[in-house]
């Protein structure tokens, strides 16, 4: 036991604090936010149905990479990247779409420096908030050993960039429906999507290093240099409210998956000027 | 307008200690540090307090404040609530000297372990020349007061008291300001990785929220880091490309 545990009214043991303040709020609401996306991704992810209405795709399920076109409210087969769903796809799992491509979301999210930080804290109380007794552990290792994978972070970010142009194309098709120019609802509930997504994969901490941050100097040259001190700039900027954009990108992704699985069950309408 | 207001302040020392209560007038516009000066200069003349500028410049007066990471000159009275009681204890991370003042004297330590500046080759014209944009980030570390509340914070030292394996935020900082120096030439990134231990921080940014010069160690300095040790030894495909290239990876 180091013997400064107890010195100078310091009180040992998990959460010990004296800081009467709501410090367990954030942590809460975090936990609470990613619990109920996680859940609500989940269950929808298990559906393998009602991803697709008129022109719009769930993001869920998006790029639909094999179809199964008898399952309801399921996209076009002609939508799917490489045809109908295959055979081998073992019988315990549903023929679900988003099966297939939401391990890049995921891992790009999982290993977000600002997810890292709100689960360490919301999930692994190390440390739950700042001056409050972290959970105890023999041998804390932080991010060595198995989250060693936490430095491959960037590769999560590359998939994100190209999702970027899928949900993009994505939300250009909703607004045509049989070939015919028209906005919706749903068409401006996927832009929003896609343009959350991107401002939030745009102000990556790994998207800042490798556009400039691994630089020591922006010399390179006159227009290389200030090329990449530009760009080094403006996703700094973005960067810094990363944190708001991560909550926003990740509550609408939720939405639209909604709002297109309710407008596919006929539950509510869509309003739009094809209909 | 002064108020009557009350403190609980631990007196002691490594043997042990408690909280001691105060009650004293405050007047309109004083600090924490007055109300403990006033403390000491009215009721308890052996209270032990470090402190010297009394301008938040110096980083002498850390202490924790109800609970938080602070330097008590630069905490206002009137920031609490008129009838709460204020509890001020020495940092947790470092040991007792007495009362108030801890021996912060491990962070020297680790000071002398990073490689200092190296500065590269002059130009053919005998000059050292960089641009201002190369030097604006490492400008922002050069604000660090060495107050060591972030060092107090961080839960790999506070809680977990892994001091031999980890060099604190202050330190992650001046390693930055060293690493990315457009002059620089030092190549510090295994002991980055190593001794120094950056892969323990889980950037759960708690440095960042207690600086009291709103330096932003985590994103621009911390895990900056991390990304530079990321190119040197975990992307796969760098590492690759460079057994390939046996390129020079310090251009
Ligand atoms: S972000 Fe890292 S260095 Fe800063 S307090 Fe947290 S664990 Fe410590
Ligand atoms: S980085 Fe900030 S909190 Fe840490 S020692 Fe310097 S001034 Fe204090
Ligand atoms: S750091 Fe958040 S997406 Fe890369
Ligand atoms: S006394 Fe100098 S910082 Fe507080």
């Amino acid at each position: 036991m180091r013997d400064t545990a107890v010195q100078g009214g310091h009180e040992i043991g998990f959460a010990a604090n004296l800081r009467g303040d709501a410090w367990w709020l954030a942590p809460l609401l975090t936990f609470i936010g990613l619990s109920a996306f996680g859940i609500y991704a989940t269950w929808a992810a298990f559906q393998g149905g009602y991803y697709w209405h008129g022109s719009y795709l769930s993001p869920f399920y998006s790029p639909p990479l094999f179809i199964d076109p008898a399952a309801p409210g399921a996209a076009p087969l002609s939508h799917a990247w490489f045809g109908a769903w295959p055979s081998w796809w073992p019988k315990f799992l549903p023929a679900s779409p988003a099966l297939l491509i939401l391990i890049f979301p995921l891992s790009f999210r999982a290993t977000c420096y600002y997810y890292r930080k709100a689960y360490y804290r919301a999930y692994f109380a190390t440390p739950p908030a700042c001056a409050v007794t972290a959970l105890p552990q023999k041998d804390y290792r932080g991010e060595t050993r198995l989250f060693l994978i936490q430095n491959l972070h960037r590769y999560a970010l590359y998939a994100a960039l190209v999702f970027i142009f899928i949900l993009y194309y994505d939300a250009f098709a909703a607004f045509f429906r049989d070939g015919e120019l028209g906005v919706g609802v749903g068409s401006v509930v996927l832009l929003i999507n896609a343009t959350l997504l991107a401002l939030y994969t745009m102000g990556c901490h790994s998207l800042r290093h490798l556009i400039g941050g691994r630089l020591d100097s922006f010399s390179c040259g006159a227009v290389c240099g200030k090329l990449s001190h530009t760009a080094w700039k403006k996703v700094s900027c973005l960067n810094k409210n990363h944190m708001l954009f991560a909550w926003l990108s990740l509550f609408w992704v939720g939405f639209t998956d909604f709002y297109v699985r309710l407008a596919a069950m006929g539950v509510i309408t869509d309003f739009n000027t094809w209909d | 307008m002064s108020s009557r207001r009350n403190f609980r302040v631990w007196r002691g020392d490594r043997a042990g200690g408690e909280f001691s209560n105060y009650a004293i007038e405050v007047d309109e516009g004083m600090v924490v540090l007055d109300a403990i000066h006033r403390i000491q200069a009215e009721q308890a003349a052996d209270l032990a307090v470090r402190w010297n500028c009394k301008a938040g410049k110096c980083g002498s007066c850390s202490v924790e404040i109800n609970g938080k990471p602070k330097l008590s000159c630069m905490t206002r009275m009137n920031s609490f609530a008129p009838d709460a009681t204020i509890s001020v204890q020495p940092l947790k991370a470092f040991p007792v000297i007495k009362d108030l003042v801890s021996d912060v004297s491990w962070n020297y330590e680790q000071n002398k372990k990073i490689p200092p500046f190296k500065p590269r080759a002059r130009g053919a014209d005998g000059k050292h020349r960089m641009l201002q944009r190369d030097v604006d980030r490492v400008q922002e570390f050069r604000k660090c007061i060495e107050c060591y509340l972030c060092q107090n914070v961080c839960h790999i030292l506070r809680d977990h008291d892994k001091k031999n394996s980890f060099v604190g935020p202050r330190f992650m900082i001046r390693l930055a300001s060293l690493e990315m120096h457009p002059l620089d030439s030092a190549d510090r990134l295994p002991a980055i990785k190593g001794e120094f231990g950056s892969g323990l921080c889980n950037i759960t940014r708690c440095c960042t929220e207690v600086c009291p010069e709103h330096i932003n160690i985590t994103d621009n300095g911390i895990i900056p880091l991390k990304e530079r040790v990321v190119d040197r030894f975990y992307d796969p495909l760098l590492w690759l490309a460079c057994k390939f290239f046996s390129a020079n990876r310090r251009s």
